[in-house]
């Protein structure tokens, strides 16, 4: 905040000869349009985000079940549960497996798929559409969905097996492989997002330095490693941006699929948050997940936009 | 999803009728058609529409002797519904009343002011409304002497079996009288190539049944009520330890149908209805429901299911006649209308209580409903439920919500093998310390 009004102000000395700034523009000019807009904005901001944030961190260090006002102060204790708790310690890692995977698997797909779709060919369209689609898709419905398609008794890969004559996996089911089938749903499900952002960047991308790169005899790959891919630099570094944050955020994808089980295996921050913090009533503990996961998430952000986001 | 039953019975005939006499009325000067109407909100769990249609038809009768009352069902998930309930309760929002189990959560709910305290209302008159009630089911819901909820059903859990499974593996239910037949059923069944029980590891409670009764038949009455108040040496006392070796015994046999560990309920009654798994612990109204969820929605027919309680430990100090079950009854909301508490009366009263139970949908906590009962599975468990020496509440209930959950995920880690008996006992204890 401070930091941009100190860049408005600055511009404003710059752009502005001497004379009229003697005039003090911002009591003038200024003042009233603040005195009328900021309020409502203000007012919302801190109603819905400051306030909420403030309370929760309140909240963190009391013991409550979310009836009447806390009065129980247990002091850092619900943060001491937290690290001792061996789901926690899961949802931690999962988090990291599917920034992992998102980084290494999707964007890269994602950037794959948009090369060959960014091209002016017959059809394109549709394809464009076809991998966009599960995007679209609420995240519950696709949860339910795959629920299905991986059910041992009725669904798609008992059909498989069976068709097969192998013995039906129970992937949800097992604490073992739970965990990629979920990987593999988040892949499904969010790879078009990155593939679209990565076609509106090529799009971008002046038509004639390709023709030069072609004059100049270069390979496909050449094209793409020392032409496509620094020009898109910007956008790739947009949607790893947009993959670590929805990462950390996993939920509604997940309850439906597994819920956290079998054993924990596939729990996330969020959904460890929900099932021990609010069904559990656990208030207090469910708040300190939710500070953990906003320092995380606002270390990531800041950190991610101050060093790789800089000139962007 | 909202039943808002006065709307959807409106057939455009009943419409035009409708409209004609609200002409009439407002040309005669009658007002009995546009007098105030009272809300009452209803919030229940209930997923069977033919039950739904029953409370439809005795709200319908009421609201037909109390025209100035609008009775509205809201249906929310299982599992929604424990969520939501908290936030409900205390915002504007809030249902007039709503399903409970009783035990910790009602009584967490009780401690915070959200709830109607019943009391007067029930012991006005020398008790003339408290009495319609069995006593064990009014004791079930009073904290502190004071009343928190009306009475509704009663329920125990007990094992169910495929008779032709059953007879294929050449086992004897009448035989399984110990724990030790048990597991020896489970062998001989599984040798026969047929998985012996039908588990829901991914809701986890369906399988905590296991541990409770284990601890039931290993403690009885006086450990489990000590550990639950924190008293002596809680749940780490040797018959608790004892009750999860069992249950890890049991794990070791893999007893369960495939992919279990990631079966709701619904699957699990499937499981069981389709006769892909012999027996099933489950609740009174068992052969209603695997016929609801079995595959081809027939499941088994009523005369292929045996029932038989849980068995004994030998040399445990419980009974076999101690029964664990539901005590579930309607919490009524601070607000509440005057209104929603005369329907509640009106809900539970005997001569409903009887209609209910005699379409199988409940075993009645009114007194005397029980010939209703037509159902000879559900008559069974009411006459187990009748001669019980000690009724205790589901386990997940009783010890509220926190410790609850934390008994529901030992319950599936012990079987699953991911915990031995000692790290689940001093998980609940560690949980319970912390309440």
């Amino acid at each position: 905040m401070n930091n941009m009004t100190a860049k408005i102000s600055g511009a404003s000395v710059m752009g502005v000869p001497e004379k009229v700034r003697y005039k003090s523009p911002t009591a003038r000019g200024r003042l009233p349009a603040l005195i009328i807009f900021l309020p409502p904005a203000l007012l919302l901001f801190t109603l819905f985000v400051i306030l909420p944030m403030g309370e929760a961190a309140w909240y963190s260090f009391y013991r409550w079940n979310g009836y009447g006002t806390p009065t129980e102060f247990v002091g850092v204790r619900n943060f001491e549960v937290l690290f001792n708790n061996a789901a926690f310690s899961t949802a931690l890692i999962n988090n990291g497996l599917i920034i992992v995977v998102s980084l290494l698997l999707q964007v890269p797909l994602a950037i794959w798929l948009a090369v060959m779709l960014g091209k002016k060919i017959r059809g394109v369209v549709a394809f464009r559409l076809i991998f966009f689609l599960p995007y679209v898709l609420a995240d519950v419905a696709a949860g339910l969905i795959w629920r299905f398609v991986y059910d041992g008794d009725y669904g798609l890969f008992a059909a498989i097996a069976g068709f097969l004559g192998v013995a039906t996996p129970y992937v949800l089911a097992d604490r073992d492989l739970a965990i990629y089938a979920v990987l593999a749903v988040v892949i499904w499900k969010y790879f078009g997002f990155h593939m679209m952002l990565f076609i509106a960047g090529l799009q971008s991308i002046d038509k004639s330095v390709m023709e030069a790169a072609e004059i100049d005899g270069a390979t496909g790959w050449q094209k793409f490693r020392y032409v496509t891919l620094p020009l898109l630099g910007s956008t790739v570094r947009l949607s790893v941006f947009f993959a670590i944050i929805g990462s950390l955020q996993l939920f509604d994808l997940i309850m439906p699929l597994t819920g956290g089980g079998p054993s924990n295996s596939t729990q996330t921050m969020v959904t460890f948050l929900y099932t021990y913090g609010v069904t559990r009533m656990q208030v207090g503990l469910g708040s300190a997940v939710g500070v953990v996961l906003f320092v995380i998430c606002v270390t990531i952000a800041f950190g991610y936009k101050r060093i790789f986001m800089r000139n962007d | 999803m909202t039943y808002h039953h006065k709307a959807t019975s409106y057939t455009g005939v009943r419409i035009t009728a409708l409209a004609a006499a609200t002409a009439l009325s407002t040309l005669f000067g009658t007002h009995t058609a546009t007098a105030a109407q009272t809300v009452v909100k209803w919030m229940h769990v209930e997923t069977v529409p033919a039950y739904i249609k029953t409370w439809e038809d005795i709200a319908k009768k009421y609201e037909t002797q109390h025209p100035d009352v609008d009775i509205q069902l809201q249906f929310l998930e299982n599992e929604a519904f424990k969520a939501k309930l908290p936030t409900l309760l205390q915002s504007d929002a809030a249902p007039d009343f709503f399903y409970s189990w009783g035990g910790g959560v009602l009584r967490q709910q009780s401690q915070t002011g959200a709830l109607m305290n019943l009391t007067e209302a029930m012991n006005a008159n020398g008790g003339e409304w408290a009495k319609t009630y069995k006593p064990a089911a009014v004791a079930g819901l009073t904290f502190d002497d004071k009343i928190y909820a009306v009475p509704y059903r009663m329920g125990t859990v007990s094992f169910f079996y495929n008779k032709e499974l059953f007879a294929k593996a050449g086992v004897k239910a009448e035989d399984i009288k110990t724990w030790d037949d048990f597991l020896g059923a489970v062998k001989t069944l599984k040798g026969a190539g047929i998985a012996p029980i039908a588990g829901g590891g991914g809701d986890k409670w369906p399988l905590h049944f296991y541990w409770s009764f284990l601890v039931m038949r290993n403690g009885g009455e006086a450990v489990f009520e000590a550990a639950k108040n924190k008293e002596g040496e809680g749940f780490m006392h040797p018959a608790v330890i004892k009750a999860g070796e069992q249950l890890a015994e049991l794990g070791k046999l893999q007893p369960f149908q495939n992919g279990y560990l990631g079966a709701n309920w619904p699957q699990t009654l499937g499981a069981f209805g389709d006769g892909r798994a012999a027996m099933l612990l489950g609740f009174e109204n068992t052969e209603p429901n695997q016929r609801k969820n079995a595959g081809d929605g027939k499941g088994l027919a009523a005369d292929n299911i045996g029932r038989f309680g849980f068995p004994i430990v030998e040399g445990g100090a419980g009974k076999a006649t101690d029964t664990l079950g539901g005590l579930n009854g309607w919490g009524v909301s601070k607000n509440a209308s005057p209104a929603a508490v005369d329907f509640l009366r009106f809900l539970t009263s005997q001569e409903m209580e009887r209609q209910m139970a005699s379409e199988g949908m409940i075993i009645p906590a009114a007194v005397d409903a029980e010939e209703g009962l037509k159902n000879p599975l559900m008559r069974e468990s009411a006459d187990q439920l009748a001669a019980s020496t000690w009724h205790q509440n589901f386990f997940d209930q009783d010890l509220g919500p926190s410790v609850g959950r934390v008994v529901n995920d030992v319950s599936v880690e012990i079987l699953a093998g991911q915990m031995t008996a000692e790290e689940g006992a001093q998980a609940i204890q560690d949980a319970t310390e912390l309440e």
